[in-house]
């Protein structure tokens, strides 16, 4: 969509730096934002929706216990891999940090805040 | 003194049963609310049911009302489908909501508030979970694993990361509807404390005595608004297991689409 802009400003020398090449840049950035923006309240309204029926506590409740058993359950794949294969403690420190990500994993989609991304169990 | 309020979780051992293996067997407090709950609920439906009259009196209504807002919920989550779980899933809900309503009743034990209560019960629902999706799809079960539109160079560490995120489901199940339990009764205990604890100042008569009648009033205030909530996250945590066991079912049922 900014192609033809790119071309006018920064014709035969791309990623020049110069203050024409940025402001073009800044343009194609703003178009996306509004893009993403224009299409994402009617996806995002619905979760987000449901989950101000709850009250806040309980989403807190909700969201903290689904963050950290994804810890909890990184820890303990990795603290029993470091058992049967005796690789401590590089086991439990991978599997943690693995397990930060699932934990975020699973917030992300507790949330809603990214429908249709890997949300198999939020899906219809 | 105010009361220790973690002492009202405490097991005590009604019945000793003998020992195996070194851990002593005995029929709990624990024990016995779980059988009060199933009781409670076998005699309650026993009785409702027994009429069976066409235009339902009010306690075939009320479990009527069960019956509807468990099956669609069910129907909703997991679709036409998924009432084959219908018997599982309603005494899923049935037992939770029995034993956090119990739980309300002041000096009774609450079962749902220990941590290994609610993971048996979550590893349940887990379990049904892996094994139907196994014998139902087979291998095409572990598609769950495999994320749609993730680069390829990235899927290897994704599917570890769904892996965990998906043994992380038991715990997170079971984390939540204990978490709540415990920190409400915990709360409850504390607030009621406080009343205590101030209404002796009151008795000292004078100033203070004022001021304790004033700082009593607070907590109490805040008890029974306290109360009601519990009420509330008692029922909200037995549906949102209820929901949250219907999604799980869900992915057994439809897995990787």
């Amino acid at each position: 969509m900014a192609k033809p802009d790119e071309r006018k400003d920064g014709a035969g020398k791309p990623a020049d730096g110069g203050p024409a090449d940025l402001s073009a840049r800044l343009r194609h950035l703003d178009e996306g934002l509004r893009r993403v923006a224009a299409h994402q309240p009617k996806d995002v309204e619905p979760a987000s929706g449901s989950m101000s029926n709850q009250s806040a506590l309980g989403q807190a409740f909700r969201l903290s216990a689904e963050f950290v058993s994804g810890v909890i359950a990184g820890g303990l794949l990795g603290w029993i891999i470091d058992r049967l294969a005796g690789t401590a403690p590089w086991g439990l420190i991978v599997c943690l940090l693995l397990g930060f990500c699932a934990g975020m994993l699973n917030l992300a989609r507790a949330s809603g805040a990214f429908p249709g991304w890997g949300g198999k169990s939020g899906q219809k | 003194m105010a009361a220790n309020p973690i002492e009202q979780f405490e097991i005590k051992n009604l019945i000793p049963l003998g020992n195996i293996g070194g851990q002593e067997i005995a029929f709990t407090n624990s024990a016995l609310f779980m059988v009060g709950a199933v009781a409670l609920i076998t005699l309650g439906f026993t009785a409702a049911t027994a009429g069976r009259s066409l235009v339902p009196g009010r306690a075939q209504a009320a479990a009527e009302m069960l019956y509807e807002f468990v099956a669609n919920t069910l129907r909703q989550s997991a679709g036409e489908k998924g009432m084959k779980f219908f018997p599982f899933v309603f005494s899923l809900f049935m037992f939770v909501l029995t034993c956090n309503m119990l739980g309300m009743i002041p000096g009774f034990f609450t079962v749902t508030s220990h941590v290994i209560v609610t993971f048996a019960l979550a590893i349940l629902v887990i379990g049904t979970v892996i094994v139907y999706g196994f014998v139902k799809h087979g291998t095409h079960f572990l598609g769950l694993f495999v994320p749609s539109g993730v680069p390829a160079w990235l899927l290897p560490f994704m599917v570890v990361i769904e892996l965990i995120s998906f043994l992380s489901r038991p715990i997170s199940l079971s984390l939540r509807l204990f978490a709540n339990m415990l920190a409400g009764h915990v709360a409850l205990k504390v607030f009621a404390g406080f009343i205590v604890a101030l209404g002796g100042l009151a008795a000292s008569g004078g100033m203070t005595g004022v001021l304790g009648v004033a700082g009593a009033a607070l907590p109490l205030a805040m008890a029974v608004a306290l109360t009601a909530f519990e009420f509330l996250v008692a029922f909200l945590q037995a549906y949102v297991f209820t929901i949250l066991t219907c999604i799980y079912l869900h992915d057994a049922l439809h897995p990787g689409h």
